[in-house]
């Protein structure tokens, strides 16, 4: 019992070390914040793409949309098809090895992985939406956009946000890659403390239970949005 | 009204319609019968250009529909188009799915719009529904709520694709009954169909399709009377 107790107390008061936690957290959300937003734009953007692509009327073919297209699918098949352990890698040491900003390469890195995935999300969301919806907009006379924008896209919105929500919620966890750049994350902070006190119990159950908490606190929040989105199929 | 030449569509290597030529003249009520992959639809999808055809020619009112210089948006405002799967917009209201065109092309303001939905919504008696969400009806109320969506952009013609073969049988009556008034209002219609007993009543004249192509048309009277073709013979003898 009292090693336990002097465990404890090494593992997270002893020289303030419950400090080094904090900020740990603090990078953690950091990275994970940026990333999913890059990885939104990027993802919208691919997604906006392949759709329009693949919706060209019959007999129709832009070469530039083609072009923008090809590049977009290799682009989430190379991401996709790769290890995001090694995509860090190559990124810190070879793209940007002139740079010691490993948490702005950390970003960089998770949000094109994230766009990969959001895409495929997206563009789920979106064929997901019965055809006949986009045909009866068509049939009234409104243009792609419009019939896009109020008819289509509300409703893939609904479809697409649980599995962005799990996006979100594996892309934290995944932010604990980060350490093999040497970016001083939650995870490098229960690290480095184990180095220096050779407690390991104490420091790593307990960055697990703070993991746990922030993704059941972000699942809560998806959860709110659901039932916000759901108010339309009242029945 | 509608004119169309030598109208083939292929759909990968499968061709559907194989040389339709037809004029559809105005406030004539055509309803179209055949077996199922006749291309029946296609053809009815075509007149709109919700299907692009493969070769051929589509004039409305002396504007030429497969000519890709044609805004076929605008086009399209003055025909109506009516589904097996009504495709109410699911996200919107009753109100605002029959408003939603009719603002964002600036044909009406909001208030007009509106006034105007609510006066439609009348004629088929679903005003209480206004502000119900489609998965709240019942299918025969979102066919006839579709029906008069539709009629907001005020069509000069409406096209009907199989509009009651989705339906409860008890729900087909009152669908049919608002296409009736429609049809003694004047309108030109186009229906593809399998309620014979409707399109003899109310067709002006009845197309039977068959492998891509018309094989035989004429009035109800002589088509469902006497027909000719032994392939409309056999498959009148199977449906009604």
């Amino acid at each position: 019992m009292d090693k336990l107790k002097a465990g404890f107390h090494q593992s997270f008061i002893e020289g303030d070390r419950w400090l080094m936690y904090v900020k740990g957290i603090g990078v953690t959300l950091e990275v994970a914040a940026v990333a999913l937003l890059l990885g939104i734009v990027l993802g919208v953007l691919v997604a906006v793409v392949r759709t329009l692509h693949d919706q060209q009327r019959q007999g129709v073919h832009n070469p530039v949309l083609g072009l923008v297209n090809q590049i977009a699918k290799i682009y989430t098949t190379v991401i996709r098809g790769t290890p995001l352990m090694v995509q860090l890698l190559i990124m810190y040491f070879v793209i940007f090895s002139n740079t010691r900003n490993a948490v702005g390469v950390a970003m960089l890195t998770f949000g094109i992985n994230s766009g990969a995935y959001v895409a495929e999300i997206i563009r789920g969301g979106i064929m997901s939406v019965d055809k006949g919806q986009m045909e009866a907009a068509r049939s009234l006379g409104l243009s792609y956009t419009p019939a896009m924008r109020f008819v289509v896209i509300p409703q893939a919105i609904k479809n697409i946000l649980p599995a962005l929500g799990n996006e979100l919620i594996a892309l934290l966890k995944d932010t604990s890659l980060v350490t093999v750049i040497g970016v001083r994350d939650l995870t490098k902070a229960a690290q480095l403390i184990q180095g220096k006190t050779y407690q390991a119990l104490f420091p790593f159950v307990g960055i697990a239970i703070v993991y746990l908490l922030l993704v059941m606190l972000i699942a809560a929040l998806i959860g709110i949005v659901e039932r916000r989105l759901a108010a339309s199929d009242r029945r | 009204m509608i004119d169309v030449k030598d109208l083939h569509k292929s759909f990968d290597n499968n061709e559907v319609l194989r040389g339709i030529t037809e004029h559809i003249y105005p406030g004539e009520k055509v309803v179209v019968i055949g077996p199922s992959g006749s291309g029946k639809s296609t053809f009815l999808r075509c007149l709109n250009m919700l299907e692009t055809p493969t070769s051929g020619e589509i004039t409305f009112k002396g504007v030429s529909m497969t000519d890709p210089a044609t805004d076929i948006n605008k086009m399209r405002q003055r025909m109506g188009m009516v589904f097996q799967h009504f495709n109410l917009f699911n996200n919107l209201n009753i109100l605002d799915n029959m408003t939603l065109a009719p603002i964002q092309l600036k044909l009406r303001t909001k208030k007009e719009a509106e006034e105007e939905a609510m006066e439609l919504l009348g004629r088929v008696n679903l005003q209480d529904k206004a502000q119900a969400y489609p998965s709240q009806l019942s299918g025969g109320q979102k066919q006839r709520i579709a029906i008069v969506r539709s009629l907001a952009m005020h069509p000069e013609v409406m096209l009907f694709d199989e509009p009651t073969s989705a339906l409860d049988p008890e729900m087909v009556g009152e669908v049919l009954d608002v296409m009736r008034r429609l049809a003694d209002d004047g309108m030109t219609m186009v229906l593809v169909t399998h309620e014979m007993g409707f399109a003899r009543e109310v067709g002006s004249r009845i197309l039977f399709m068959d492998e891509g192509k018309i094989t035989e048309q004429g009035t109800p009277r002589e088509l469902f009377g006497n027909p000719r073709n032994p392939r409309t013979q056999d498959f009148l003898s199977k449906v009604l």
